[in-house]
């Protein structure tokens, strides 16, 4: 069989975009950092790009379905790591999130917990004999998704949990569920919201809070929000010279969760009309993978990369244009961090597994 | 294996795609909105954000003496502060910086807590006027400790020990009380300004205009670039009329006694010397006072910031008499008046006593220039009751009393100088014809300040000429600005040329020892300058009344002491200095005579050591001369002869400038 498998197969096409967007990233992260004290960071984003493309073959080579035989035991340890963090974590700025390893390398499994859950979910319909989903079923495959988000949510990272969270909407919607169980959950959800505030963390509700009234503390949680608005909203329609806002540091950390605020005021509505577009293809490229997919397992798993990304573009994006709160996630193939790129990449890699193998059988 | 291969709905994987081009379209609303529709005014907010614009702090204009000798100064003092640069963890630093800067390590750490809810673009000021070996260990720290930065700014110089310091006043940030005030409408919160004496009267000279530079700052405030600048422009120097020399004298003569010395040029108002006691050190002012010390100035009983040459209001005692004499003289009452002090009198029912009977001895018969040079109180009060009250409020009055004297400082005390109107308007009572007789030795109601008594003594002995004192020449200042003042320069009293010289030569005789003229010797012969043509008044004044101070007993006379004073001129006639003394406490008028007669000695001194046009045009002076010689007792006995004469160049030991400025 595996004669049959090919590097050819690959989704060049695909990846193309995909590169052309982390060069973006790089060349921003570069810009963006320059006198700063993060200079040399675009370099260090090379190497995790290098490596993330070295995963992504790796991962490409193992057969899927192999995986999700032993998708059981991969969930358990996954939630074992989790457990970790939250015992021997290391704690940087209230929060546990890293698991630290000898020679420096700081490991955030919450990150590699999204590629298991694809892959869970994925397992948990293609074994689903019926056409309609039953409450039984919804409950379990919302509990696959739901015991580590919660577990995340303790570390605190309000963020992470959340991206789990499409994973379990598009696995529930292209599995069958009916429309009168998805508006029964709506409501349900709704009805919790008042209660979530409770469970939220203080700096959490003072993001909240800045989200709907950022003037309220313009040099306090409101700053990261207002500083974004302006620096997206001063590149204009053709990106502003120099770039101000990001080059004399009033936006904080530009090269990490707020890279696409960098480049929007760099390269203006232009420039940032046409990274949406590139990621816009990329997302649309990867349907059609889904859509060509060999099996059933193979196009959920597609989809759950599909769900996962566009969930960080849409919460990313939309923070740094002022629709969605601060919450921490970085936006996928630009955003300075090696957590986020390996996770993209090894994401593309079962990607081009479920593709590789779309003619096998 | 993998349950039914059946595919996933191709109208979902539809819906999925239509989902996430409604995501995208949704985020290009969101670029839209901000970077189109709105992007004028975030690029206003940008703008903002990161040119700032900062004050360039224009130097205040220095105070020089009439010689343009420096009186205040300025000084480059620079405050350390911390940058709240998030990249250093400051806390790690702060023993580092507390022992470069020679604080507490605990107290650096204690501000950096309690100033971490402040926003983080603004400095943490740590200290204040930072010596040069501290200026030196930031500058050499600046790779080690980036977040220690400092800001330079001038100072005041004051001169030393609190010399002068009522006169100069001192500055500070502009208080919003001021701010509402329409001589301040045009300054900033912020802007230091005089809050007293010279500095505030003439702040808007002094102070100049602060200039501004546009800089381009990054998040943390710190300066990347320049875009305009807008230079300072420096306050003028403003030269006033005192002269250094004599204020030394004034403040030696004066030491650490309570009470005030003014002197004044009596030909021009130009005011030559003030001095007050006690004093304080307007340089603690210039950094930062803290508010215990404030405090301590502000409640002290014997108030250090009351300027009293021209803020404390006493009853001016005997040394009114000349105002009195004056009075009498010229209304035709105290000519031919012969008065028997047998060391009291009656009057309206009551006993008046006489000084001179603390002295176990009488006055006798007294008249006009006895009763001015011996002080004698009985004379007074008969001439008291003769002219009645409102006839010596007429001559008071004219001569300055119980009103500004228009001196170009802030917060002159006016005085009291009673009269029947003036109790109605005030009590709504009548006055009585007994109170006409305190009135007479300068008790009573009346209060005057020194400058008043200065001025109105000086008018008296310059032939009854009155000029307003001030301490700038109008020649002196920026043009377009004249001292706005109601009183005016120069006014005349009619003093008739004999009344004149009578007064002038009894007031004489008050510093003269015992001579066929005046047997009895003055009440100041102590303070007899030889070779000076003195003159002056003494006064006693008593803080409370003879009556309330046998009731205190010996507590009461040592805690109620008299207030002395001493209006003194020289020369006698057209005097070209007038110098007022007052002891707070001081006893007698002698005592007063004994330290304005310093500040007269130093006047005149000074005054024969400049060197004449003669010795300052060349080293050497050709001198013709004829002479006789009278012991020969020849008629013919001229003689001629031809001199060249060697002028050594007295180097004068003058000051420089004020102490502590140069």
């Amino acid at each position: 069989m595996a004669r049959y498998v090919s590097f050819r197969d690959f989704d060049w096409l695909l990846l193309t975009f995909v590169f052309i967007i982390c060069c973006l990233g790089v060349l921003e992260i570069r810009s963006a950092t320059a006198h700063t004290k993060f200079a040399g960071a675009h370099i260090k984003q090379l190497y995790w790009i290098a490596g993330g493309i070295a995963v992504m073959f790796i991962v490409s080579l193992l057969n899927y379905h192999t995986l999700l035989d032993q998708i059981h035991w991969v969930y358990i340890a996954a939630l074992g790591s989790l457990m970790i963090v939250l015992i021997f974590g290391q704690r940087y700025l209230g929060a546990k999130r890293w698991v630290k390893f000898p020679m420096g390398i700081h490991f955030q499994p919450s990150e590699w917990v999204k590629l298991i859950l694809i892959l869970a979910v994925a397992k948990y319909f293609v074994d689903l004999s019926q056409r309609d989903l039953t409450w039984s079923d919804f409950i379990k495959a919302g509990a696959i998704v739901l015991v580590p988000m919660l577990m995340v949510l303790r570390q605190p990272d309000l963020g992470t949990a959340l991206t789990y969270l499409p994973i379990a909407v598009m696995g529930l919607f292209l599995g069958g569920v009916r429309w009168k169980q998805a508006a029964v959950v709506i409501i349900l959800g709704g009805l919790m919201l008042p209660l979530a505030w409770h469970v939220l963390k203080p700096y959490q509700r003072d993001r909240l809070v800045s989200f709907m009234e950022p003037e309220a503390d313009s040099q306090g949680t409101g700053y990261q929000v207002i500083q974004s608005k302006i620096a997206v909203g001063s590149g204009g329609i053709w990106g502003s010279q120099g770039g101000s806002q990001t080059h004399l540091s009033f936006l904080p950390i530009p090269q990490t969760d707020f890279i696409f605020a960098a480049f929007s005021e760099e390269h203006g509505f232009v420039g940032a009309l046409g990274l949406l577009l590139l990621y816009f293809i990329v997302l649309m490229r990867l349907t059609q993978n889904a859509q060509t997919a060999p099996d059933r397992a193979g196009t959920f798993i597609v989809m759950g990369v599909v769900a996962v990304l566009s969930f960080h573009i849409l919460v990313n994006v939309g923070m740094v244009v002022g629709f969605m709160p601060v919450t921490g996630i970085p936006l996928p193939l630009m955003s300075y961090g090696g957590s986020s790129v390996l996770f993209i990449f090894m994401a593309l890699g079962l990607v081009m597994n479920v593709r590789m193998r779309r003619f096998v059988n | 294996m993998f349950g039914r291969d059946e595919k996933v709905s191709q109208g979902r994987l539809t819906g999925v795609q239509y989902i996430i081009l409604g995501i995208f379209l949704l985020l290009t609303y969101g670029l839209w909105r901000l970077q189109v529709s709105q992007s004028d005014l975030y690029a206003t907010l940008a703008e903002k954000n990161r040119i700032r614009e900062v004050p360039i702090l224009a130097p205040r204009g220095k105070i020089l003496d009439r010689e343009g000798r420096t009186i205040v100064d300025n000084y480059p003092s620079f405050s350390a502060l911390l940058l709240r640069d998030s990249s250093r963890d400051i806390v790690a630093d702060a023993d580092m910086i507390a022992d470069g800067l020679h604080l507490e390590r605990k107290e650096v750490k204690d501000r950096i807590k309690r100033f971490a809810g402040t926003p983080q673009y603004q400095p943490i000021y740590l200290k204040d006027d930072i010596t040069p070996d501290e200026l030196a260990f930031i500058e050499s720290h600046h790779n080690e400790l980036p977040e220690l930065d400092t800001v330079m700014a001038h100072r005041r110089l004051y001169p030393r020990n609190g010399f002068m310091a009522h006169l100069i006043g001192y500055v500070g940030e502009v208080s919003d009380e001021m701010l509402n005030r329409p001589a301040f409408e045009l300054y900033n919160p912020g802007d230091v300004v005089g809050q007293s004496g010279i500095e505030l009267e003439y702040n808007n000279i002094l102070m100049g205009q602060n200039g501004s530079k546009q800089v381009v700052v990054n998040s943390k405030g710190k300066e990347v670039g320049q875009l305009d600048e807008k230079p300072a422009q420096a306050g003028k120097s403003l030269k006033l009329t005192v002269d250094i020399d004599l204020q030394i004298a004034a403040e030696q003569a004066l030491a650490d006694r309570n009470g005030a010395i003014v002197a004044m040029d009596p030909r021009t108002g130009e005011i030559l010397a003030m001095a007050s006691r006690p004093t304080f050190n307007p340089n603690d002012f210039a950094v930062r006072i803290s508010r215990n010390e404030w405090n301590k100035l502000v409640n002290d009983d014997d108030h250090p910031l009351l300027n009293k040459a021209i803020q404390a209001q006493l009853a001016p005692g005997s040394t009114f008499k000349i105002i009195m004499a004056t009075a009498g003289m010229q209304e035709g009452i105290a000519q031919g008046m012969k008065v028997n002090c047998n060391g009291g009198a009656d009057f309206y029912g009551r006993y008046f006593k006489c000084w001179v009977v603390a002295e176990h001895r009488v006055h006798g018969i007294t008249d006009i220039s006895k009763a001015i040079y011996q002080s004698c109180d009985v004379f007074f009060y008969t001439l008291a009751e003769k002219l009645g009250i409102e006839k010596i409020a007429k001559y008071a009055t004219a001569f300055g009393l119980g009103q500004k004297t228009g001196i170009d400082l802030p917060q002159e005390a006016s005085g009291i100088m009673p009269s029947e109107e003036w109790k109605l308007r005030n009590y709504r009572q009548k006055w009585f014809a007994g109170e006409t007789i305190s009135v007479g030795i300068g008790q009573g109601a009346v209060a005057a300040t020194p400058i008043q008594m200065m001025r109105a003594i000086g008018a008296i002995a310059s032939g009854g000429r009155l000029v307003r004192p001030h301490l700038t020449n109008p020649t002196d200042l920026p043009p377009g600005i004249i001292p706005a003042s109601t009183v005016p320069d120069e006014t005349h009293i009619q003093i008739d040329p004999k009344n004149w010289e009578i007064i002038t030569d009894a007031m004489a005789n008050v510093v003269n020892p015992a001579s066929p003229e005046a047997p009895m010797g003055g009440t100041a012969k102590l303070s007899h300058l030889q070779g000076i043509d003195f003159a002056g008044k003494t006064g006693s004044a008593q803080t409370i009344s003879n009556a309330l101070k046998a009731k205190l007993g010996a507590e009461g006379k040592a805690n109620f002491k008299d207030n002395g004073w001493f209006v003194g001129v020289e020369p006698r006639r057209n005097p070209e200095i007038v110098v007022c003394t007052l002891l707070e406490e001081g006893e007698h008028g002698y005592l007063a005579a004994r330290t304005a007669a310093q500040v007269i000695k130093a006047y005149v001194e000074k005054q024969r050591r400049q060197p004449s046009k003669l010795a300052k045009s060349d080293s050497k002076a050709d001198i013709a001369a004829v002479w006789n010689t009278p012991s020969e007792g020849k008629s013919d006995g001229f003689q001629g002869g031809h001199f060249t004469v060697k002028l050594s160049e007295k180097k004068a030991a003058l000051a420089a400038a004020a102490p502590g400025v140069n």
